[in-house]
């Protein structure tokens, strides 16, 4: 088929003002396409909004975001803890989110779509189910400040005696750090804000189990086998946390805290060493 | 105020479109590597928030503006746009609106909060420099400006046409630009009250967007894309004009089916005010409204496929040259069907709860705005230029300029789709090893820098265009089919010297057919009248420069003195009588003039 026109050439094509047939052929063509996709998708819509805020059977967690961590409570069976959402792998999950502070937006992108926690009373709720055991990343997708990028968190997803037990380990009572001037530090300048086991303030993350967790902080990577600048041991992580927060998550509310070498030192070794055996 | 001076505002259009492609490249160069640090976290924030408004508000809409100004009163075969005076403020004002965001850069910061803005992050609590009160008041006076283009325009079109040149007889750029203009008229008023009450948050302490006091953020968000949907259709409409224009001239063809091109540009301009809330699918508005958004917003595919198919067979049979505008629009029409598709594909609602906020937006959008609109407006320039400016663009380095943003286009954002897909948020400062993310960010910085070079290269055509005589001929691509071809290269600053006849759709091409040389005129020849220049549009955007940076550090003093600046001029062009000027018949005489 010709179309390229040659050098000098001066013929002057059919000037064609339309085709009646093929025009209504594709505007209803389309029309048809929409009506088949728009059908499952009004389904879905529907079937993704399913309540089951009030289900019994389903493991109810309230998730509040701040400025840049996650809070997640179980009411049914009234604990709370931050970072890391430890999940059972053969029920509902029923998510209700709210804010603290800025519009921040929940999204675990291998097991669910995105959920916006806004600011004020509108709360909003969703539901996912993670049907096979693993560690999931979750993310912010709302942009919050200047950490958005750093707010990563984890879901984990584990059988239901596995789940059971970490419930259990979460209630038990904490022991604070063996050592006096480190167990003194540790209550007058973290316990003020955060809390191990129901010792301790509430309004910042709890800290209970941070050793067996995936990362310090959401963004520094727990592992023995550190391959990039951002992973490390636990023991490691924390101590390059709490050393200068603000160098990790900029604008985060924690701030420098003064503290000793051996303060610093024993603190992190205390917390590395504060896991749950679930 | 003269046509003349008309075209010369290009050049401040230009820096801006400069300023918003360097961000775009310090952006893509900070995320080539994991956990690089070539930005810090809060000028990052303060690039992509800067990134988005000017490329919208500064560089994409004034360009728009700058070719409508050039050939909308040449295509309907008038003197000047309706309001010369209107026409003059409009570009003042949004020339200091943008000088006003971008001092930020220099006074402790920039606005942080993504072009989007939404509260409280917006709000003084968050945000609480002055970054964002250069957003809300510069965003204010560059809007004045363009809903003075939005009114200008309409009046333009609908009294000043030539005789004989009926609606169904308009260009379809002109059209695209009519109905542009009734969303500019419709649209941004919303966004005027939305950053009105944000600046009364954030300067008088007022409580409509702060939940702890009865205010509530989710009215922002609703505000803002009541403006914010619109704004994309005011933006791509005219740039469907342009390739059906450049499309036609370049086939040598009429456009396939003009009547169903015209309804559905009026249908997408209608429904895009029906759509709003597909960008806040995730906000938790209930599944009634999800749903219905998402079956109104596929609808919009429909229009637009039937622009799609009218463009291809309006090729079909042609016979067609591959100028530099020719490919820029035959590059658009791939590039905006990928982007339409996405599209379908986000309004979904259950699926978007999947896609929205990640790079997946990014990348689509991406292909409408910078695949679309800007590819529209490289055609546009390039089948205008010599119009404009009596010079032809060399064909050579603006081929140039297609084949290195072209591919740098493609090759920046399409592996965005799939970053967005791997879960990708948009607006992330950096990102962790190890996720699969390293390689696709790379090549999508090695098309950034690519598409770079073609805007350096199309810069580089445009210096060495200004040196050369200017001989471009009244028609010079010989195929011309609207009236603007019908006059000299440059247009004179009266465009016509009489008022040309319109015998049909397609008038210079119909006189052509008719073996006329060139359009008959409907008037004899007589004493043109044209407008005197004002410097008052200049000094009333100073003024409300001045005052927009009073009421910012809250220096009422300053403030008000900037408003009076302002209502004096407007007393003064209320009370002095200026009637303009004439240029006599004998002035005219060898112009192009058939008595």
């Amino acid at each position: 088929m010709k179309f390229r026109r040659r050098r000098g050439d001066n013929t002057i094509p059919v000037q064609v003002e339309g085709n009646h047939k093929l025009e209504i052929v594709w505007t209803v063509i389309p029309i048809i396409l929409l009506i088949i996709l728009g059908v499952p998708t009004v389904q879905s819509v529907f079937g993704l909004s399913k309540d089951y805020s009030k289900d019994p059977d389903a493991v109810q967690v309230i998730v509040t975001s701040h400025q840049y961590w996650w809070e997640f409570e179980y009411p049914q069976f009234g604990i709370k803890t931050a970072q890391e959402m430890v999940i059972p792998t053969n029920a509902k999950i029923a998510i209700e989110t709210k804010s603290g502070d800025v519009k921040h937006s929940f999204w675990i992108p291998a097991l669910a779509g995105k959920i916006d926690s806004n600011a004020g009373a509108n709360v909003n709720t969703m539901y996912f189910e993670a049907p096979k055991p693993g560690v999931y990343l979750g993310k912010c997708a709302e942009l919050c400040g200047p950490s958005h990028a750093l707010m990563d968190f984890k879901v984990k997803a584990v059988d239901e005696a596995s789940f059971d037990r970490w419930i259990a380990a979460l209630k038990e009572p904490v022991e604070l750090p063996a050592d006096p001037a480190v167990r003194e530090a540790f209550v007058s300048k973290c316990l003020s804000c955060h809390a191990v086991g129901d010792q301790g303030g509430m309004i910042y993350p709890n800290l209970t189990g941070i050793g067996s967790r995936e990362t310090v902080g959401g963004i520094l990577v727990n592992t023995d086998d550190a391959k990039y600048a951002n992973e490390g041991t636990v023991y490691e992580n924390l101590k390059r946390w709490i050393e200068d927060p603000d160098k990790i998550k900029p604008g985060n509310g924690m701030g420098k805290v003064a503290l000793t070498e051996q303060e610093l030192d024993g603190i992190a070794k205390y917390l590395s060493e504060l896991k749950l055996d679930y | 105020m003269t046509i003349k001076n008309r075209h010369s505002v290009f050049d401040c259009r230009r820096i801006f479109f400069l300023i918003g492609g360097l961000e775009a490249i310090l952006i893509r160069i900070q995320l080539w590597k994991p956990l690089n640090n070539f930005v810090s976290a809060d000028m990052f924030n303060e690039l992509l928030t800067m990134h988005g408004t000017t490329m919208i508000f500064l560089a994409a809409m004034p360009l728009l503006f700058a070719l409508m100004n050039a050939i909308i009163p040449l295509q309907i075969g008038a003197r000047d746009v309706a309001f010369p005076f209107l026409n003059s403020l409009g570009f003042w004002t949004f020339l200091f609106g943008g000088l006003l965001l971008n001092v930020s850069w220099f006074t402790g910061g920039a606005p942080d909060a993504g072009w989007t803005s939404y509260v409280p992050l917006a709000g003084t609590t968050y945000s609480g420099d002055h970054g964002v009160d250069y957003y809300v008041i510069g965003l204010q006076i560059a809007g004045i400006g363009t809903l003075l283009g939005g009114i200008n325009f309409m009046a333009t079109i609908i009294n000043m046409r030539a005789p004989g040149m009926s609606f169904m007889r308009m260009p379809m750029f002109t059209w695209t630009v009519f109905i542009t203009s009734a969303l500019i008229l419709f649209a941004f008023p919303a966004l005027t009250v939305g950053l009105a009450a944000l600046m009364f948050d954030r300067l008088f302490d007022a409580n409509f967007f702060n939940p702890a006091n009865g205010g509530n953020t989710i009215l922002w968000e609703h505000i803002f894309w009541i403006f914010g949907h619109p704004e994309v259709y005011i933006l791509i409409l005219p740039a469907f004009g342009i390739i059906s224009e450049v499309v036609c001239t370049f086939s040598r063809k009429r456009l396939f089916g003009y009547s169903s091109m015209v309804f559905a540009t009026m249908l997408i301009g209608f429904l895009g005010f029906m759509v709003w809330a597909h960008h806040m699918f995730t906000t938790g508005l209930g599944p009634v409204a999800n749903a219905l958004f998402s079956i109104a917003t596929m609808l919009i595919a429909v229009p637009t496929g039937i622009k799609i198919f009218n463009w291809i067979f309006t090729m079909w049979g042609g016979s067609i040259r591959f100028t530099t505008a020719s490919l820029f629009a035959i590059g658009f029409i791939p590039t905006f069907v990928m982007g339409g598709v996405t599209g379908v594909m986000l309004a979904a609602a259950p699926a978007d709860f999947q896609y929205h906020d990640s790079y997946f937006v990014v990348a689509h959008f991406h292909y409408v705005i910078v695949g679309g609109l800007i590819m529209g407006i490289f055609a546009g320039l390039h089948y205008w230029w010599p119009k404009m400016f009596g010079r032809m663009l060399n064909e050579t380095i603006g081929k140039i300029t297609f084949v290195t943003f072209f591919i740098g286009f493609h090759m920046t954002f399409f592996v965005q789709h799939f970053l967005g897909l791997l879960g990708m948020p948009r607006r992330i400062w950096t990102y962790l090893d190890g996720l699969g993310f390293n390689g696709l960010n790379l090549i999508s910085t090695i098309g950034a820098i690519l598409m770079g070079i073609g805007t350096v290269a199309f810069l580089i055509n445009i210096v060495i265009t200004a040196a050369k005589p200017r001989n471009a001929a009244d028609d010079p691509w010989e195929d011309g089919r609207t009236l603007e071809w019908a006059i000299s290269s440059p247009a004179p600053e009266y465009n016509f010297a009489q008022t040309p006849l319109v015998r049909g759709y397609d008038a210079l091409w119909k006189e052509k057919m008719d073996g006329n040389k060139g359009m008959t005129p409907a008037e004899p020849l007589g004493s043109i009248h044209m407008p005197s220049p004002s410097i008052l549009p200049f000094i009333m955007s100073v003024g409300l420069f001045i005052a927009g940076f009073g009421f910012m550090y809250h220096n009422y003093y300053i403030g008000a003195a900037g408003l009076i600046i302002m209502f004096a001029c407007m007393v003064i062009r209320s009370v002095k009588d200026d009637h303009g000027f004439h240029i006599e018949p004998d002035e005219l005489q060898g112009k192009g003039v058939k008595a």
